[in-house]
């Protein structure tokens, strides 16, 4: 696939080799990484991702003027494909699989490259926030064990990743899929000596591994029944007109789709990996479970638009897992102490948002939400672990305190994400979670206004529990041991610098998309159109407009409802802020918790997560007992032990017993009847009847010398007699 | 005077004969009972050479000189199983050497 697209572009028809940069860096680290110094490791590792970064920019600006309409490639969103080679399949018609149909369709699988805006949108803000990142890094982990080790983790886990952005069809894109699910497990384990890290990292991968089986099977639904394995192939397909609203198998595939995006971004009932997640060294926790992996759920259904809104069904059940997820996880994030873990939940909140967007059908705002939840959120995380290293490794909020002036700029970095996460105008989070409520509210139906109701909670419940940690790091009074006090310092530039830049961005993500009510011109959903435009036509044509035309209806007036729903939004953050502020303004070494004081069995509901862990325990491992039965994985273990032990070792030793017993006989057979009377009895009778010539064998030499004169004189008588 | 015929040679072989049978059959230490198979021997060897006389030629002569050294060698090799024998049993009582039994 030469085109006239590759001559004219440098960075474009190159687009490959961004992935191949990080991957480049991964090996050298793989087999010469303990021979070289920090330095050298810092050259290779962040040079390689600040290239990605750089070709990601000039890919980026080339595709820009790629889709400018005079030069007659295709209007705006066109989307440009770099097929490399045929990966899977021969390509010559020989490797065919039976659709669904009973046509023939060929399996083509291209190690093949796609950009449009989606993938340009992932691009940017994952090798930038990478970049970011990586340096951060050489600060944070200067004085860790494993430096090469970490840093070519991270490299291997930028390819994956952009494999995964730029692959052009499924199973590509599952190669980075589970490629960013080995690296979130190295990481995670990456203090492999301690145990609760390295049963962590099983925990996301055995997930995960749930998630995956979602994926592939709803992938190769969608194969089997579209006979083509591109993302362009299937969204024209899906698109054509053929299949209709609701078609039973495209439901199935989008929802085994989504099975796989729970896993892989942690929604319910898959969420529980990421908490723990947090074992892992922070700027891991800040790349991987918070900015880029755990967005790539919300990127491949995204990816997978077309088939999801021929399945309103799946749609719904995107938009309530999402919804449920997000006030779900918020509830948990309020009560959490570990800096951390509350950060974790929100994640898996602010991830339910993304859900919902999506469900409700407004996937440009679900992607903008990622796009601005990546700064702020690398940004907390980040400024946690800054906190955490000013305070020598201390994750537990209650010993912390007064840290404002201590560490200044992570501080000030910090307050940023907050109010950017809360929802504050004119930060990003503003812009980005009031589209998602605003589209959850216009959507049309009943069910829709819950959803909103559930969404306007969860932004309550976020701002409180951000700026309960807010006030519990940095405004209370010092709740410190004497001997951390002593060591607090701000951290060094290479991380301070990072945090400054992501907070730029945290404020200004949001400005990309300023909505037409507010006067602005949404930049962002305007890129982002050409990949969802035709959904709001299909659904419009299907009479069920509401859902999606929201984006058209923005350009046609703007209602008075969105006033409304921004002032209230506001208000939900203003009145977190405020009971926050309230309960830790003074939050000495015996503070309460409010939820504590007032509703002890809520407290202790929320606090232990509600016993989620507890109840997969039960019920899936099966590492507690119901009674005396055992359920889940290890009940299953046990039943197949019984199983083995009982019937197959039985029937095996019961086997054994017969052979036993026959061989017994055989035995008591060989013994006295072969052995006994066909061996022995001869003998015995040989003896017996050799006895009298036993009887001449005295064994004296004299006696023999006797017979043999006897003999003589015998014989000389008889000769002489004759 | 009597001639000194064959015969005479005969008798006396005869005689030694039956004394060296004699020796064998009733006496137990086994040095005596060597010594007696010696007495069968000579008795053998006059009869050969009283033959020889008799034919006038050498045969008899010639074998009564193999049997001299087979008579040596046997006693020989019977006084070397005897010693070997002493040594184990400390004794050369002939009834005591009574292993070739069944």
């Amino acid at each position: 696939m030469h085109s006239a697209a590759d001559n004219m572009f440098f960075f474009l028809p190159r687009l490959w080799l961004i992935p191949l940069l990080p991957a480049f860096g991964a090996v050298i680290m793989f087999f010469f990484g303990r021979s070289l110094s920090k330095r050298a490791v810092n050259a290779v590792c962040v040079g390689a991702v600040v290239l990605a970064f750089v070709a990601a920019l000039g890919v980026v600006r080339d595709y820009n003027l790629y889709t400018e309409p005079k030069l007659g490639f295709g209007g705006p969103g066109t989307p440009y494909q770099k097929v490399l080679y045929t990966w899977l399949g021969s390509g010559d018609g020989h490797l065919n699989f039976t659709k669904r149909d009973g046509t023939l369709a060929q399996i083509n699988v291209d190690a093949g490259f796609l950009l449009d805006p989606l993938s340009s949108i992932w691009l940017l803000f994952v090798t930038g926030v990478g970049m970011l990142i990586h340096i951060y890094s050489t600060g944070y982990m200067a004085h860790e064990g494993g430096y090469y080790r970490f840093f070519g983790y991270l490299n291997l886990f930028m390819f994956s990743m952009l494999t995964l952005i730029l692959a052009n069809n499924y199973m590509l894109l599952f190669v980075g899929w589970e490629g960013v699910g080995l690296c979130s497990y190295l990481l995670i384990g990456f203090y492999f000596h301690r145990k609760s890290a390295s049963t962590a990292a099983n925990k996301a991968f055995i997930v995960n591994r749930i998630g995956d089986a979602g994926f592939i099977l709803g992938s190769l639904t969608l194969v089997w029944y579209l006979g083509s394995f591109r993302f362009i192939d299937i969204n024209t397909l899906a698109r054509s007109g053929h299949f209709a609203i609701g078609d039973p198998v495209l439901t199935a595939a989008a929802l085994l789709l989504f099975v796989g995006a729970c896993g892989k971004s942690a929604q319910l009932p898959l969420y529980v990996w990421l908490p723990d997640a947090m074992e892992g060294p922070t700027p891991v926790s800040a790349l991987i479970h918070a900015a880029t992996m755990v967005t790539a759920g919300v990127y491949m259904v995204a990816r997978s638009n077309a088939v999801f809104v021929l399945a309103p069904k799946a749609m719904l059940v995107v938009a309530i897992v999402g919804a449920t997820t997000a006030v779900f996880a918020a509830s948990i994030g309020l009560v959490q102490n570990d800096i951390k873990r509350v950060l974790a939940y929100s994640t898996v909140s602010q991830l339910g948002y993304m859900f919902l967007a999506l469900g409700v059908g407004a996937f440009a705002a679900g992607v903008f939400h990622v796009f601005t939840h990546a700064f702020f959120k690398a940004l907390l995380f980040l400024g946690s672990g800054s906190v955490i290293h000013a305070m020598s490794g201390e994750q537990d909020m209650r010993n912390m305190g007064d840290l404002r002036k201590r560490i200044p700029i992570t501080h000030w970095t910090m307050l940023i994400a907050t109010l950017a996460i809360a929802g504050i105008f004119p930060f990003a989070g503003f812009f980005s979670k009031d589209e998602i409520l605003w589209q959850t509210w216009s959507s049309e139906g009943g069910a829709y206004r819950i959803l909103w109701f559930v969404g306007y909670g969860t932004a309550l419940m976020t701002s409180f529990y951000m700026f309960r940690l807010m006030y519990l790091t940095f405004y209370s009074p010092s709740r410190m041991t004497h001997e951390a006090e002593h060591h607090v310092h701000e951290s060094p530039k290479s991380m301070t610098v990072p945090l400054v830049i992501l907070a730029i961005c945290s404020i200004g993500a949001g400005w990309l998309s300023w909505p037409h009510s507010l006067g602005g011109s949404a930049h962002f959903e305007k890129f982002l159109e050409p990949v969802f435009a035709r959904e709001a036509v299909v659904l419009q044509e299907e009479g069920k407009s509401a859902q999606l035309a929201a984006g058209e209806k923005e350009v046609e007036h703007t209602d008075k409802w969105e006033y409304i729903l921004m002032a209230l939004s506001l208000g939900a953050a203003g009145l977190g802020f405020g009971m926050a502020r309230d309960a830790y303004r003074k939050a000495g070494k015996d503070y309460a918790e409010p939820i504590a004081v007032k509703a002890p069995p809520l407290y202790r509901l929320l606090y232990n997560k509600w016993f989620v862990d507890e109840g997969y325990d039960y019920v899936f491992t099966g590492r507690r007992k119901i009674g005396k039965i055992r359920f889940g994985a290890m009940g299953a273990g046990e039943a197949a032990s019984w199983f083995d032990t009982k019937i197959i070792d039985g029937v095996v030793n019961d086997v054994g017993w017969a052979t036993r017993a026959v061989s017994t006989l055989s035995t008591w057979w060989d013994k006295w009847i072969i052995d006994g009377i066909g061996v022995n009895g001869p003998a015995i009778l040989a003896r017996m009847l050799s006895y009298p010539a036993r009887l001449f064998e005295w064994g004296l030499v004299q006696w023999y010398a006797l017979v043999m004169v006897a003999g003589l004189v015998g014989f000389a008588f008889y000769y002489v007699w004759k | 005077m009597v001639p000194i015929t064959t015969l005479h040679y005969l008798v006396v072989a005869a005689a030694l004969f039956v004394l060296g049978v004699i020796g064998v059959l009733t006496r137990r230490n086994v040095v005596i009972v060597l010594m007696s198979i010696e007495l069968i021997l000579n008795a053998v060897n006059l009869n050969l050479v009283a033959f020889s006389h008799m034919w006038g030629n050498l045969h008899g002569q010639l074998f009564a000189i193999f049997v001299t050294v087979d008579a040596a060698a046997e006693a020989a090799v019977g006084l070397g199983i005897l010693i070997a024998f002493f040594r184990n049993k400390e004794t050369i009582n002939v009834d005591e050497i009574d292993l070739l039994k069944w």
